[in-house]
């Protein structure tokens, strides 16, 4: 038991924590049911373009958008970082690559972590596949990390 | 993720007032619900230094005490204790135990309940005055049926168990009635 004379100064986390549910709307919510599925979608530009992860708008014109394609879930690294000092919460507790990652049949890029074990194994332009989470539930932690090709 | 038990829809909107074309997504994805709302928790993570003050008054929870800070002017005692007094601006001259038991100053009943351990809705969360205290506390009034809860009856708090103990105003889990006369009601006046 604590002595309430002794010069004690207590400390103790404090985590304020707000709980948001959000709606997904039709292309986002149709982008994490594919990952449930084990795919990946993206959407098809006013110019054409396959935007991957998808967006409800034209990047370039506003126009909505509305058809959805499925792409690759292997693709190319475009940029990365190395993170070293891994906070909580992120995807990966252990030293990983941040990275732009253009899945085959996309034109643009989505950011997500690479599991390459040393930043020596990263470069742009290497090919990396997806690795699916044990269990999918429809986020974008359905996709656990994506690793060099030939690795898994 | 942490389980939430409170969702509940609080509007049904008839007319959203907006639209969105109709998406197309190609064949091939499996037989489940579209995915339509997800969980996005924020959380802003400290380590709370509560001061010597409040230091005082947990560590004192921790052996089922309560304590308060006694005003240097007016003798008025201030729980949970701040190193000051509120009324006059000057530091305290020391704690002094109070209660632990205690009167509803004032009460309301809770309809909509949140938080890991709120007691089932309904529910009266009540300011109470723990004896020899000039301010109330909050806390949660069981065991009686909230219909009969009223300024002015007396309360006793209810500890978690001795190896539950810990330096937090949880450990006391809700106040109960105790079998003894109302205090009336004009005695309460400025101490909520």
């Amino acid at each position: 038991m604590a002595d309430a004379s002794s010069n004690e100064l207590l400390e103790a986390p404090l985590v304020i924590e707000y709980p948001f549910m959000r709606t997904t709307g039709p292309v986002i919510g149709a982008f994490l049911t594919g990952l449930r599925d084990g795919r990946v979608l993206g959407i098809t530009g006013a110019d054409g373009r396959i935007v991957c992860p998808p967006v409800e708008y034209d990047p370039m014109t506003g126009a909505a958008l509305t058809e959805m394609v499925e792409v690759g879930t292997e693709g190319v690294v475009t940029s990365w970082s190395w993170v070293t000092t891994v906070r909580e919460g992120q995807p990966l507790q252990h030293a990983h690559a941040l990275a732009l990652i253009q899945l085959d049949g996309a034109d643009t890029s989505m950011m997500h972590v690479v599991d390459a074990g040393t930043s020596a194994a990263m470069s742009t332009g290497m090919r990396v596949a997806i690795r699916w989470a044990d269990e999918r539930e429809g986020l974008i932690s359905d996709i656990a990390a994506f690793v060099p090709t030939g690795a898994e | 993720m942490p389980p939430y038990d409170n969702d509940r829809v609080a509007v049904e909107l008839t007319n959203p007032g907006w639209s969105q074309p109709e998406i197309h997504v190609p064949a091939g994805g499996g037989d489940g619900e579209p995915v339509q709302r997800i969980r996005v928790p924020a959380a802003l993570r400290y380590r709370y230094n509560p001061g010597t003050a409040a230091t005082e008054f947990l560590l004192a929870l921790a052996d089922k005490k309560l304590v308060g800070g006694v005003c240097p002017e007016t003798g008025d005692v201030y729980v949970p204790p701040r190193g000051m007094s509120p009324a006059v601006g000057r530091p305290t001259v020391g704690t002094v135990e109070i209660g632990p038991n205690g009167t509803v100053t004032t009460f309301c009943v809770v309809h909509i309940g949140f938080g890991v351990n709120a007691p089932p809705t309904p529910f009266v969360s009540a300011l109470i005055l723990p004896d020899g205290a000039s301010v109330s506390l909050y806390g949660t009034i069981l065991e009686i049926p909230i219909e009969q809860v009223r300024t002015g009856m007396r309360l006793e708090p209810v500890w978690v168990d001795d190896d539950e103990l810990t330096t937090s105003f949880e450990n006391i889990k809700y106040w109960r009635p105790l079998d003894e006369p109302d205090v009336d009601p004009e005695q309460l006046k400025g101490h909520m």
